[in-house]
């Protein structure tokens, strides 16, 4: 019997249309189904060093993410990082992740629903962020690479700087918050559109 | 129409735009630029409001947020209560009306946006004064990312008032040319209109921007009215002037009775004379300015009543020249009038007390007290005060490490300090952020004479007949006498809190700005005590009234709170489903059919799960991974049971406790593999417990190695459940063998469910065969729907929480948080078999042993039967041994915490904490509601299906 994949729905599947109305200067997209890994290892031990080379790059430190690679690496914590890849490599990359960790403690758990990935670019991504984001986007203090998790209104958010001055940013939410986070963001740029 | 106290030339207002307004029914005109309070003036209007206490009719005292009497409501174009009239910029068509202290919300929902913005910087300088403003350009030229908050529409400040040049032009051009070269920086931010109301932790300050309010009804509707700014500043310099301080003496609270820079400001800034004939009454040199100011634009000065026996001889002369009486040593007594006022008493006020009383006729009355720096928020950031005995002010005492004052605000008083002292605060706050500074010439300021010191007088004895002050009023707002000042000491009160406690004086929208020191003032003369050791009350946020709405910004509506929802939600909407809120989550309630109650939907899908086969989403189940060697350790840890017996492929129910020993959260625990743990907790506890776990590894048991991971939204999960579950399973899994022996309950398969990878956990919350299928969340609808598809065939009923409720009260399933309240241990829940007795040690098993524990009469979980079945207990009602009630204390045998009707039993049910509940199963009790009392048998909790032979199918 053959089953057929079935069809995959985003957190924020049906917004596009409204994101496409959204004022020159904020772009919005989402980048659904990324693999998305949270590796604990402590860093700068063998496992870390095993995780390193079975990736390709070193894991960055506090608040930066390495954006350089197909897998990119973000930091959450001190012995926490984001791996997030293209879609549908989570099973291979846990897979040869674990193999290469072997019996040292370093674990890696598939969280690729766990949250939905916003690209933001434009100029006006950085003041409408700072509209409900405590986080100093000024670049230099957040320069390119640098990733944060914080608060952005009432949700949780991980941000990435992937344009100097934030004008363009990724922000990873949590799949059950991302409507409320793409209600606020449209919401926050009503003051761009005009009396209407 | 005209403004008759309108002067030709003076101010910043825009004669050529004429302005309408209605003030108590009466129509007026000012101008652009105005406040309400300078329109109601130029248009000889005093009588704006009336006291609070007492009725007596009150006129604008000040032309700020000092103002303690010109209350007003707003009326149109959109209602808003207790605004200050000398804060509300004029427009075109507002409506106003004066108060008598108290305002009126609105009933109409407010229209307009508000909103929030963060604003991060190096340096936050607080007021567009000159000492402001060449902080902020010194700061904005050494490159350091500025913000300028003022709260006027324009700057300058106090250079708005009065007649000062700067290198040789009018000071106020020096003024815009600052904030032009400002406003070009793009590191600077220039903020008018935007009043500073809090400091806190952190450099971080709140300021209160009012965006659209002086546009009135021609505010454009998607433009925030207001915005709340939360600034965030490594260094603050507060430039924020200084207030004016009255003296308190017989019957000064008529209208007419104004502070004296603030009638200056009403000629320099808008250009309005209060008066035609003033008297003024000060104890230092500033009055004269006023004196000065007016005298030219030809209001006739009927005499200065100086307290001070000796006047600096510039001022003497300078009164001589334009024909100005100056009576030193004396001062104004009281006041007559038949509201306002036409007559000032003066006398001499020697060693020897007050002397003979003479009267000045008058229409306005100026009185100056000497001046309070405004350290509001300078104090909040935790700057101290000190008393300046020549100033008779409370001053900053110096800088903070990231807060420091300039200019009026740390007690200066010439132009040419005020522009040096915000050079200097600034230079130090650059120097502390590592900044190198080169401060540019300041402009040249004329050469200001050093000051007379002042006298400090609070007030003046009471020359009438009768109790001494009882006509002196400190607190306007709040009709506060010194009568009722010395009440307070005089019942013994020592401490300036207290008394402001006892009188509510400083208590108003004005914070006690004009009554604040004078109060300090009183009860220090009144106890003999010196005013510096007794100080002056603490400050607090927020310095301005602040609406609630610019408070909530955006957070109203659909923005309020966070809507957590599921990735099967666009479905539940689709098919009718109604929603529960569930902390944050929204959770289908109940799927009613066309003409169907709740009652009616609860019964047929509970029908289906226990006839039939039905589904639900539970996918907001928290779920969390537990990784590494020691993982079962850690569990065996928190759960009362014992985890790491547990085989993988299996699944374990368990309960954590807190150190209390009473149940915090309950779940199923399974086995992923050696090193993998996979447990669900409740929805409403998935952030608790996770953080509790974390807090008992990172804090007690660092040396154990595990990881602990949400996983809770990367799963959707499916429950499905019935008799004819198996085989609704088995069409969408073709590669699970579902059979009983090959899938036992309480163990779990890996597999492909409609086409995506699935874990299903053979788990029942409902006490039939049942499975929780979990598949990554962006598969659910797609799995859901392939499981509608399959089960329709079979009556397949989706259901919502409702009747999951109904399916697991029914067996006696508790709810943590619903059937418990943190005072229920696992044993009074009758699952005593969840509580291991081989392990070592566990969260909360201590505290099991216990005396209190231990009580034979413990509150137990039971189920209640009513006598009559078709009676629903209300959750929360209260039980009783009798069929009345007795007199109270009523003894309380404990209360209903679930209550349901069944389909299943034919007839209602409740669950119920009882005293010593177990023991008295087969009794009849009482359930005590509003007026009557309804019979209910004691029952064995588990109500369906005692022997469990269900589970199998």
């Amino acid at each position: 019997m053959t089953v057929e994949t079935p069809v995959r729905f985003s957190p924020l599947d049906g917004w596009q249309n409204t994101f496409e109305r959204l004022p020159e200067g904020l772009d919005i997209r989402e980048i659904p189904f990324l693999t998305q890994l949270s590796l604990r290892v402590e860093p700068g031990s063998p496992a870390a060093r095993a995780v390193e080379d079975t990736l390709g790059i070193a894991l960055p430190g506090p608040s930066c993410a390495d954006m350089s690679g197909e897998v990119k690496a973000l930091w959450l914590g001190p012995d926490e990082w984001l791996l997030v890849a293209p879609p549908d490599r989570s099973q291979d990359l846990a897979g040869r992740l674990r193999a290469a960790i072997g019996d040292a403690f370093a674990t890696v758990t598939d969280v690729s629903a766990q949250r939905t990935t916003l690209s933001l670019t434009g100029q006006l991504t950085r003041e409408v962020l700072a509209r409900g984001c405590a986080i100093d986007l000024d670049p230099r203090v957040t320069p390119v690479g640098s990733c944060v998790t914080t608060l952005l209104a009432q949700a949780g958010v991980s941000l990435v700087v992937r344009g100097v001055g934030a004008s363009s940013v990724w922000l990873l939410v949590r799949s059950s918050f991302a409507s409320y986070v793409a209600t606020w963001l449209v919401d926050a740029c009503t003051e761009y559109r005009g009396g209407s | 129409m005209s403004n008759p106290f309108r002067t030709e030339d003076h101010g910043h207002i825009d004669r050529g735009t004429t302005l309408s307004f209605v003030f108590d029914g009466v129509t007026y005109t000012g101008h652009p630029g105005d406040t309400l309070a300078s329109a109601l003036l130029a248009n000889g209007v005093h009588t704006v409001a009336t006291g609070i206490k007492y009725g007596r009719p009150r006129g604008i005292m000040a032309a700020g947020v000092e103002e303690p009497n010109a209350l007003v409501q707003i009326e149109a174009p959109f209602p808003e209560p207790m605004l200050t009239a000398t804060t509300v910029e004029l427009y075109d068509g507002l409506v106003a009306r004066g108060l008598g202290g108290q305002g009126r919300l609105s009933d109409q929902p407010d229209p307009a946006r508000y909103d929030t913005m963060h604003a991060p910087c190096d340096v936050l300088v607080v007021g567009a004064g000159p000492a402001g403003l060449s902080a902020a350009l010194t700061a904005a030229r050494s490159g350091a990312r500025v913000v300028l908050v003022d709260e006027l529409p324009m700057p300058g400040g106090s250079l708005l008032s009065g007649r000062q040049t700067l290198d040789g032009a009018a000071a106020t051009a020096w003024a815009t040319a600052v904030t032009d070269e400002l406003a070009a920086c793009p590191d600077v931010t220039v903020l008018s209109r935007t009043t500073a109301f809090g400091h806190y932790d952190d450099g971080l300050v709140l300021a209160l921007e009012k965006r659209t309010d002086h546009l009135g009804a021609a505010a454009p509707a998607h433009v925030s009215r207001q915005r709340i700014w939360r600034i965030r500043a490594r260094q603050v310099v507060y430039a924020t002037g200084a207030y004016e301080r009255p003296v308190a003496f017989d019957n000064n609270d008529r209208p007419g009775i104004m502070l004296a820079g603030s009638a200056r400001t009403y000629l320099g800034r808008f250009g309005v004379v209060a008066g035609r004939r003033a008297v003024v009454f000060t104890t230092n040199d500033s009055a004269y300015h006023a004196v000065l100011d007016l005298a030219d634009a030809g209001v006739r000065i009927a005499a200065v009543v100086d307290a001070r026996e000796s006047v600096p001889a510039r001022l003497l002369a300078a009164c001589a020249e334009r024909g100005i009486e100056v009576r030193t040593g004396h001062v104004v007594t009281g006041t007559s009038g038949i509201e306002r006022i036409s007559r000032a008493h003066v006398a001499r006020f020697g060693h020897d007390g007050l002397g003979e009383r003479q009267g000045v006729d008058c229409d306005l009355l100026l009185v100056s007290g000497g001046w309070n720096p405004a350290v509001a928020l300078f104090s909040q950031a935790g700057g101290a005060l000190a008393y300046d005995p020549e100033a008779g002010a409370f001053v900053p005492a110096g800088a903070l490490p990231t807060v420091r004052t300039a200019g009026a605000a740390r007690g200066t008083t010439s132009l040419a300090g005020c522009l040096a002292d915000g050079v200097d605060a600034v230079t130090q706050a650059l120097s502390a952020l590592d900044r190198s500074v080169t401060p540019a010439p300041s402009p040249a300021a004329a050469a200001a004479p050093p000051a007379a010191p002042g006298r400090v007088l609070w007030r003046v004895p009471s020359p009438q007949d009768g109790p001494d002050g009882s006509h002196q009023f400190v607190d306007l707002q709040r009709d506060a006498l010194v009568t009722d000042v010395f009440r307070a000491t005089g019942a013994g009160l020592r401490s300036v809190e207290h008394v402001k406690r006892y009188t509510t004086i400083g208590t108003a929208h004005d914070q006690g700005r004009t009554s604040g020191v004078l109060t300090s003032g009183i009860v220090a003369e009144a106890l003999g005590v010196d005013i510096a050791e007794l100080g002056t009350t603490r400050f607090r946020p927020p310095a301005v009234p602040v609406a609630f709405a610019a408070f909530a910004g955006r957070n109203r509506g659909e923005l309020f709170d966070p809507v957590r929802v599921t990735a099967l939600h666009p479905w539940h909407v689709e098919h009718g489903a109604l929603f529960e809120d569930v902390g944050q989550w929204k959770r289908p309630w109940y799927y009613p059919r066309e003409g169907e109650t709740m009652d009616e939907a609860v019964l047929r899908e509970c029908r289906a799960a226990r006839e039939g086969v039905a589904m639900m989403d539970g996918s907001t189940l928290g779920k969390i991974n537990v990784q590494g060697p020691d993982a079962g350790v850690l569990l065996d840890r928190l759960y009362t049971n014992l985890m790491s017996t547990l085989k993988p492929g299996r699944i374990r129910y368990g309960v954590m406790c807190g150190v209390d020993g009473m149940a915090m959260d309950d779940g199923t625990v399974i086995r992923v593999a050696e090193e993998e743990f996979f447990l669900t907790t409740t929805t409403g506890n998935a952030a608790r417990v996770l953080e509790w776990m974390e807090e008992w590894l990172q804090t007690e048991w660092p040396e154990l190695r595990v990881h602990l991971t949400s996983v809770t939204e990367h799963w959707v999960t499916i429950p499905l459940v019935g008799p004819r579950s198996r085989e609704v399973l088995a069409l969408v899994a073709p590669e699970l063998d579902v059979s009983n022996d090959a899938f036992p309950f309480m163990s779990w398969r890996d597999t492909t469910v409609a086409g995506a990878a699935a874990r299903v956990c053979r788990i029942s919350f409902s006490g039939e065969l049942a499975y929780e299928i979990n598949v990554p969340a962006w598969d659910g609808i797609a799995v859901w729907r392939a499981l509608y598809a399959a089960g329709a065939p079979f009556g397949l009923t989706t259901y919502g929480t409702e009747t999951m409720h109904v399916l697991r009260a029914e067996k006696a399933y508790p709810i943590i948080g619903q059937d418990t309240d943190g005072t229920v241990t696992p044993q009074d829940l009758g699952m005593s078999w969840v509580v291991s007795k081989k392990k070592a040690d566990f969260v909360g098993k201590r505290s099991f042993a216990r005396p209190e524990n231990q009580r034979a009469d413990r509150k137990e979980l039971v189920a209640l039967l009513p006598a009559d079945e078709r009676r629903l207990l209300p959750e929360g009602a209260q039980i009783i041994a009798t069929s009345t009630v007795p007199a109270p204390p009523v003894p309380m045998l404990g209360h209903v915490t679930s209550s349901y009707r069944s389909d299943a039993l034919g007839g209602t049910f409740a669950l119920a904490l009882v005293r010593s509940g177990t023991r008295r199963i087969g009794e009849t009790l009482y359930v005590a509601l509003d007026g009557e009392t309804v019979p209910v048998t004691v029952s064995e909790p588990v109500l369906y299906d005692k022997e469990g032979a269900r589970r199998d199918g």
